[in-house]
């Protein structure tokens, strides 16, 4: 046991560019598509830069190819660093990194010019679905195998949330995206009518609960503590949380059809598990905020950790309206309208993006060979930024949502409707130009990060960043694992 | 369970990757399998028929166009709703939506019953210019429509895919497609599609009552 090996940490800084530029692209679409949503003739005409085309861009944009990027990227920084090992497969490692960059290129080149599957966020057609097949598969294949040449016996909890993340994406996708092709560009899903309709949901919803929120869950794990300097509050609380998480979440995906055509047993038996849900969520929330007790005042001098704080609060909020919205009364007004939207974006915008963005700057200083960020003052600004631009969105979203669900369902004394579909379209227009404004900030935001980044690289782009020796620990028995490790 | 066991699954990736997969697959079996069961045993009612060519083509186009982006195709079991825009939906009614078009986001109507509403011309012209007809609308044009033609040896390829995974079309159905969208642009195909719907795919009258999935509730005040 005396010879030193290094951690892998080229293609993580691979995955940290990609991440850092498709955040932009993503977030450039879904700005052009709020605009358009208040400007409607923005199109200019042309059919792959209508709304209905560029939709699909954003939400893969932003879903796969930044959070999507950002997951791998940590995936393979956290796993070396908790199991005091090298990446294995570093070929097929790389490979995971090209792969997902040509699916992404190859999905956001393809929707819009309309071929797709028309599955949310399972639009890309056969032919991608089977790179994306591929691509996860050897991502599992060095995670697990990097795992099973850790040098800790305890396997830690951030791996536990990326582990389940790559299982049950890789099943939720296959099962999902079953189709007899016609040709290149066209396929008929193997599934019709009812039936797709929950497949699609169960896939969209467990998208959301792994890609979106285990995934993510596995990255807070590792960089909560790291970035509080103090361990995680309660890892066998983790633990069970875990369970209760990814065995509760799969039942829940029949809470985007309630009052549809849906059996009704389905229905209820999604709403249940909708709310039961809330416990884990808030479970994890709640570990990750008291991981930060008795240094609050590093948030003061920390922008990474405001970012990381503010995520989970935030994760706590959309959880909480989450499992509110799947209570069939509460559903019967927010669904179809804006608050889904609000919903998703304090989810996306909130969580999503700011665990990410806070990871990144925690993370990127260290896979670059730097002690800090560039600049500091740039990551408070960029912190900034993105928080008002959320909560204009989030807000504007929210009061669109409830007067679009109180309009529809109004009626006059004699019982007839109050308003034809229309007014409440122009009743929430304005709100739509406010949330377009919010989008710029954080669009805004996005370049200040890159900005950042590309001078806290300058090292890396001369190609003297000194490899990061792994320490051989001694067997610990009962040993509890931290993500504190002396260096790196 | 002593915390030993658990111990056991924090140390040994393999037991913990399976049970991963074993907790993660549980919710999924138990809420599709009954439904893919049922779906094998219900017979289509008599009224309800696989989209004729013209049909189909319009049908991909609006899959194509995304419209289901902006309009459902679901009217759920509510009494404002129905109110609105009719009958709620049955399962029945998408039986051949490969994939199904029910819609999560209503920027614009419900559409599962537009068909009939207004003309042929009126469509027509919303879809080159929504705001030439509906000023305030936010809806997007789709000029293109009007010049791309629909092309017959691709919609029989399409109609024997769907025969393959059980639409009951017979040989003649597909040897006539060609014919039947001959001259035929996207916008004919798609308009088409739009004044079928809630019309061509209904169960008879009688059997949506008897096979109600859910009661009308009350909306609250
Ligand atoms: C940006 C969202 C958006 C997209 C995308 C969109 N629509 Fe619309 N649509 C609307 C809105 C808003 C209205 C209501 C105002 C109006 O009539 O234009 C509407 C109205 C309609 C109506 C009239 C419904 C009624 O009952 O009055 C039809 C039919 C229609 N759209 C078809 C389509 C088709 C077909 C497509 C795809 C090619 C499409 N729409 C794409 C927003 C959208
Ligand atoms: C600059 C920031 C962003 C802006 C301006 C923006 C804008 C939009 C717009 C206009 C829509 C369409 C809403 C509609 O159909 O009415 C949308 C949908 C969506 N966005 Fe964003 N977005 C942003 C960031 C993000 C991020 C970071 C994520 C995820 C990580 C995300 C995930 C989604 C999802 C999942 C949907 C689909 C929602 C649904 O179908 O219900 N967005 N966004
Ligand atoms: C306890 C946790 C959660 C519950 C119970 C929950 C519940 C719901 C409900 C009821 C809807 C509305 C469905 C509809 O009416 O159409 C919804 C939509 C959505 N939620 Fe959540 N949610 C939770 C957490 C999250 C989180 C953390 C995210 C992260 C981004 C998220 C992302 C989404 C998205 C993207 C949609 C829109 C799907 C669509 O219609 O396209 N959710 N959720």
């Amino acid at each position: 046991m005396t010879s030193t090996e290094y951690y892998n940490d080229h293609v993580v800084r691979l995955f940290l560019l990609a991440s850092a530029v498709w955040g932009i692209i993503g977030m450039l679409i879904g700005m052009y598509a709020a605009a358009e949503l208040a400007w409607p003739s923005l199109n200019l005409g042309i059919s792959w830069m209508t709304f209905s085309h560029i939709r699909p861009d954003h939400t893969f944009g932003v879903i796969f190819a930044f959070g999507g990027s950002a997951l791998m990227g940590t995936c393979y920084y956290v796993v070396q660093r908790t199991g005091h090992t090298r990446l294995a497969w570093g070929g097929l490692a790389e490979f995971t990194f090209w792969g997902w960059q040509l699916i992404c290129v190859l999905a956001m080149a393809t929707m819009p010019f309309g071929i797709t599957q028309s599955k949310e966020y399972a639009e890309p057609e056969w032919f991608i679905d089977i790179l994306i097949a591929i691509v996860w598969v050897s991502f599992g294949a060095v995670f697990f195998a990097t795992l099973a040449r850790r040098r800790i016996h305890h396997i830690y909890v951030a791996n536990w949330y990326y582990g389940a993340f790559i299982i049950a994406v890789g099943l939720l996708h296959i099962v999902n995206n079953l189709a007899v092709p016609v040709s290149l560009t066209k396929s008929y899903p193997i599934y019709s009518g009812v039936v797709d309709a929950m497949v699609q949901w169960w896939y969209g919803h467990n998208a959301v609960a792994f890609f979106l929120t285990a995934g993510f869950l596995g990255m807070m794990y590792y960089f909560v503590p790291r970035q509080a300097q103090q361990p995680l509050w309660s890892y066998r609380f983790s633990i069970v949380n875990f369970w209760a998480l990814i065995s509760i979440y799969m039942w829940a995906g029949s809470h985007h059809l309630m009052y549809t055509a849906l059996p009704d047993w389905v229905q209820s038996v999604g709403m249940a598990f909708s709310l039961v849900l809330l416990m884990p969520s808030w479970g994890s929330a709640a570990n990750g905020l008291l991981t930060f007790n008795g240094s609050w005042h590093r948030l003061k001098s920390d922008p990474a950790a405001k970012f990381m704080v503010i995520a989970l609060v935030f994760y706590a909020a959309a959880t909480f309206e989450g499992s509110m919205m799947a209570i069939k009364t509460v559903n019967s007004l927010s669904h179809y309208t804006d608050w889904t939207i609000a919903h998703v974006h304090s989810g996306s915008l909130g969580w999503v993006a700011m665990i990410t963005i806070g990871s990144l700057y925690a993370m990127a200083p260290r896979a670059l060979g730097r002690p800090a960020m560039h600049s500091n003052a740039a990551m408070e600004l960029h912190f900034w930024l993105h928080t008002s631009g959320t909560l204009l969105y989030v807000i504007a979203m929210w009061i669109a949502g409830v007067t679009e669900g109180m309009m529809w369902r109004a009626t006059q004394a004699d019982g007839t409707l109050t308003y034809a579909f229309i007014d409440s379209l122009l009743a929430i227009k304005p709100l739509y130009a406010v949330r377009w404004f919010g989008g710029v900030l954080i669009w805004l935001g996005m370049w200040v990060m890159a900005w950042n980044l590309w001078y806290t690289a300058a090292d890396a782009r001369k190609r003297i960043i000194k490899p990061i020796p792994v320490p051989i620990p001694e067997p610990v028995p009962l040993q509890t694992p931290a993500p504190l490790p002396v260096s790196g | 369970m002593a915390y030993r066991h658990f111990e056991f699954i924090e140390k040994h990736a393999w037991t913990l990757g399976i049970l991963t997969a074993v907790m993660v697959s549980l919710g999924g079996l138990a809420e599709i399998t009954p439904l893919f069961v049922q779906a094998h045993s219900v017979k289509p009612p008599a009224n309800v028929k696989p989209y004729d060519p013209l049909r189909l083509a319009g049908r991909d186009v609006y899959v194509r166009e995304g419209c289901y982006l902006c309009h459902s195709q679901m009217i759920r079991a509510l009494r404002f709703e129905t109110q609105r825009y009719g009958h709620f939906s049955t399962a029945e009614e998408s039986l051949y939506d490969r994939p199904f078009q029910w819609g999560s986001k209503r920027t614009g109507p419900d559409l599962a019953r537009v068909g009939g509403k207004y003309s042929d011309e009126w469509q027509r012209a919303h879809l080159l210019d929504p705001r030439a007809v509906v000023p305030q609308s936010n809806m997007p044009a789709y000029p293109w429509l009007a010049t791309a033609s629909v092309d017959g040896t691709d919609i029989a390829a399409r109609m024997r895919t769907l025969r393959t995974l059980g639409d009951p079309y017979s040989d003649a159905d597909i040897g006539g497609a060609a014919k039947a969208v001959q001259g035929k642009t996207d916008l004919d195909a798609l308009v088409a599609y739009l004044q079928g719907l809630g019309i061509a795919n209904e169960p008879q009258p009688a059997q949506t009552a008897g096979t109600s999935p859910v009661p009308i509730e009350e909306s609250s005040p």
